[in-house]
């Protein structure tokens, strides 16, 4: 492993008036005085940074905070028996997952659907209330914990699996049945609304405050 | 309207600081990160093309298989029951969850299938001595397809549900569930083996296609 050429001044694109594009990665001027501009190489349309990105985190962040609640409050599954029909939430299934040799698997759904979401929503609103307030400090842990929101929401669609062929397989009426229950929709909904505030975030906010600084100072 | 490229070839920036710099020359294998927020720039592979043509192959020939045959099955008292990867997602639509039905046909089986057939057209079109435009705006499309398939987080929550299922009923793992597992696996060597610096540099630009265009007569005529 190599590392690129150290800057000891910590030159940004954006001070030098340099576009990155993203998708195919070419260093490209921007015509004099223009803000936006396209790349000659892929055609992607290029800004200094994504557009509107807090803006648009925070409207997918808070649409995932309000399916939070319905997802852990109403039934994913409905078991249907001779007995009778029982409906469980998330967190019930993770006790009835819990056993003497179930209890990694119950821990594995425990972390993945009920803490990873969670975990998720605060660490993108910590992110965002810091990259708002222009905070220099954390930088490199900041930018670490986004790489780890980024790392594993997708994980989290684990549980809207397990549904789906607990379900699909435990069609054995009038024996036993197992159907989705609404919470299962608001729960996937919580997974794809975090995985897009992740996704339109931008990373390069965090630093931008430093990189002020260090132009006033230098 | 175009930027002016900046002519080093070397010079690139860091998506996650915006730190300008430039990259050094590596060794197929060898990997530049950036000095201020430790984001991995670049990693030469060696010989990336042919590897990930191979590997996207294998990849499609196991997907095709993976969706054929069942996946899960399971035997109470006397009765039995089998699933494929396509029966999860009908199950949730007839029992009215139609958006979580959807999506869970993206994650498995519309995502992934993009995400190996992309990659056979752009290694594909890559091979040619100079690769054309329409490899570039797949490659453009390439990394929204790779977000959204799911199939080892799918693994993971089959796992889940036979040991669930198995306090009721036994459970018989399918073919699909074993060519699965190796998929994952393919998937993530297509993906590891690709280097798509190296094809961004083989591509024609889309500026020039502007160029040519406006080169053309009739167009000059018509402005």
């Amino acid at each position: 492993m190599s590392s690129s050429a150290p800057a000891e001044s910590y030159p940004t694109a954006m001070q030098e008036g340099l576009h990155g594009c993203a998708v195919c990665g070419l260093i490209s001027r921007p015509a004099p005085g223009a803000e936006e501009g396209r790349c000659p190489r892929c055609n992607e349309e290029l800004a200094f940074r994504k557009r509107a990105s807090v803006q648009r985190t925070w409207a997918y962040l808070l649409a995932a905070a309000i399916c939070y609640v319905p997802a852990n409050l109403l039934p994913v599954l409905t078991t249907t028996t001779a007995t009778g029909t029982e409906s469980d939430t998330i967190l019930q299934g993770v006790v009835l997952l819990w056993s003497p040799t179930g209890w990694p698997l119950s821990l594995i759904v425990l972390v993945a659907s009920i803490m990873i979401p969670s975990a998720k929503i605060l660490a993108l609103a910590y992110l965002l209330v810091t990259a708002q307030r222009g905070s220099v400090k954390n930088n490199t842990q900041r930018v670490r914990l986004y790489r780890v929101v980024e790392f594993i929401g997708r994980w989290s669609m684990v549980d809207v699996f397990v549904d789906t062929f607990t379900a699909a397989l435990i069609q054995l009426q009038p024996l036993m049945s197992v159907a989705p229950a609404p919470g299962l929709l608001f729960f996937a909904a919580v997974v794809v609304l975090t995985m897009l505030a992740a996704e339109s975030f931008d990373p390069r906010l965090i630093w931008d405050a430093a990189n002020s600084k260090e132009e006033v100072h230098g | 309207m175009y930027n002016r490229p900046v002519v080093d070839d070397s010079l690139t920036l860091c998506l996650h600081c915006d730190l300008l710099q430039r990259l050094p020359d590596l060794l197929p294998g060898g990997s530049a990160r950036c000095p201020r927020c430790d984001k991995e720039l670049w990693r030469r592979r060696d010989d990336s093309l042919n590897r990930t043509l191979a590997l996207s192959l294998a990849a499609a020939v196991l997907y095709i298989i993976a969706n054929a045959v069942p996946m899960l099955g399971l035997t109470i008292v006397g009765r039995a029951a089998s699933t494929t990867v396509l029966g999860g997602v009908e199950t949730l639509w007839q029992d009215g969850q139609v958006l979580v039905a959807v999506l869970v046909m993206i994650t498995v089986i519309i995502a992934p299938a993009l995400q190996i057939g992309l990659m056979l057209a752009i290694v594909l079109g890559a091979l040619r001595t100079s690769a054309p435009r329409w490899v570039g705006a797949l490659m453009r499309h390439h990394p929204t397809t790779q977000t959204w398939s799911m199939i080892e987080v799918m693994m993971l929550g089959v796992l889940i549900a036979l040991v669930k299922i198995a306090d009721y009923a036994t459970v018989v793992p399918g073919v699909a569930l074993f060519v699965l597992g190796a998929l994952v696996f393919v998937l993530a060597a297509m993906q590891a083996s690709f280097d798509p610096r190296e094809v961004w540099q083989k591509i024609e630009w889309a500026e020039d296609g502007v160029r040519h265009t406006t080169d053309d007569p009739a167009s000059e005529a018509a402005s």
